[in-house]
């Protein structure tokens, strides 16, 4: 086995990673000293708030569980209405398979444990334009992304939960999301097909925002890769 | 909250093992099977099928506004949209779209 020379476009596959994570620090710094915040004002001791942020490590749905467990909701309501707000990963997961299904389980574990929306769009991203890469390659470049933003998201819970003090709102942080969502999506924008399903994302989006946590997104999601599929189907006919 | 120690720590429990499942779930089952044809043309808009549409509520009514649209922010989403478009880059889009943002945020606070 020649193992040894594998290993160098694995690394530096890591580090390529790193370097493209990096720049969510930024987003994971904020909102995750926020939660720290928030959910010691609503009463979670220390190891309850850690044990949120490091089992679930999911923003969206922390802030969604926190918000109704402050207004006493049912458990049962909580956790459907959390994990509502966390089912667009199944579709991550799915879109995955592709790049990483031939991967060891242990690995596929760890990456599903690690699948949230940067670590997400940035490597799929990356897979796409680099059609070459080896599974082992995929793995890394994954790893990589992740190592920069969890212990941050981690830490700065902790920070949050210890020192208490909100970002005022004047600094405008609320808006730094969506920013960095839309940063990431919009330079994989490359096809009509591709135009077409955003386009489709943010009506239907926009139509459904009153249901309830998350579900009017799974449908605007569904929709959109439809309509991508099938714009992409038309324009292969029209060449052809 | 009224819930008791070990309320909370059922529902952490609960949302940590579910959020897993949902994000091991395809990966972990499906493994290297081939997937048909059209699935995998599906999957392939993942990324600008949920993004956008999860951002989108957040651009037009921000929270921060109590849901009042804020051309701003309005302005701020659509230069990050364009300079990403242009570029094809994740980072000078962050830089265009925040420095939008808080320049435009200085320029109202000055009018």
């Amino acid at each position: 086995m020649t193992t040894s020379t594998v290993k160098t476009p694995a690394k530096s596959a890591y580090w390529a990673g790193v370097r493209d994570g990096a720049p969510f620090i930024l987003m994971a710094v904020p909102f995750a000293t926020l939660f720290g915040v928030i959910a010691t004002d609503a009463g979670l001791t220390i190891a309850q708030a850690m044990g949120f942020t490091v089992l679930v490590i999911a923003g969206a749905a922390q802030f969604a569980a926190l918000q109704l467990m402050v207004e006493n909701a049912s458990i049962a309501f909580v956790l459907l209405a959390a994990l509502a707000v966390n089912l667009r990963m199944a579709m991550y997961s799915a879109s995955l398979v592709p790049y990483l299904g031939a991967a060891p389980l242990w690995q596929r574990a760890c990456i599903a444990y690690l699948n949230f929306d940067q670590t997400y769009i940035t490597s799929v991203a990356r897979y796409e334009a680099r059609p070459e890469m080896t599974v082992a390659d995929r793995v890394a470049y994954f790893l990589g992304v992740a190592t920069p933003i969890t212990p941050f998201w981690f830490g700065m819970t902790f920070v949050g939960i210890v020192a208490g003090q909100a970002i005022p709102d004047a600094w405008a942080l609320d808006f730094i999301m969506p920013i960095m969502f839309l940063a990431m999506v919009a330079p994989m924008v490359k096809s009509l097909a591709h135009v077409a399903a955003a386009a489709v994302s943010v009506s239907v989006g926009l139509l459904l925002v009153g249901m309830p946590a998350g579900t009017g997104l799974l449908i605007a999601a569904g929709s959109a890769m439809l309509a991508g599929a099938l714009v992409e189907v038309w324009m292969e006919r029209r060449a052809s | 909250m009224t819930y008791s120690t070990a309320e909370i720590w059922t529902i952490i429990g609960i949302m940590g093992i579910g959020t897993f499942l949902i994000r091991f779930s395809f990966l972990g089952l499906i493994g290297d099977r081939a997937m048909p044809a059209f699935v995998l043309r599906l999957l392939r808009y993942t990324p600008v099928a949920v993004l956008p549409g999860m951002v989108a509520p957040l651009v037009l009514w921000p929270g921060a506004t109590d849901g009042q649209f804020d051309p701003v922010r309005m302005l701020a989403a659509l230069a990050t949209v364009l300079i990403g478009i242009w570029t094809r880059n994740v980072l000078w889009a962050i830089l265009g779209g925040a420095t939008t943002l808080y320049v435009a945020m200085g320029i109202t606070a000055l009018l």
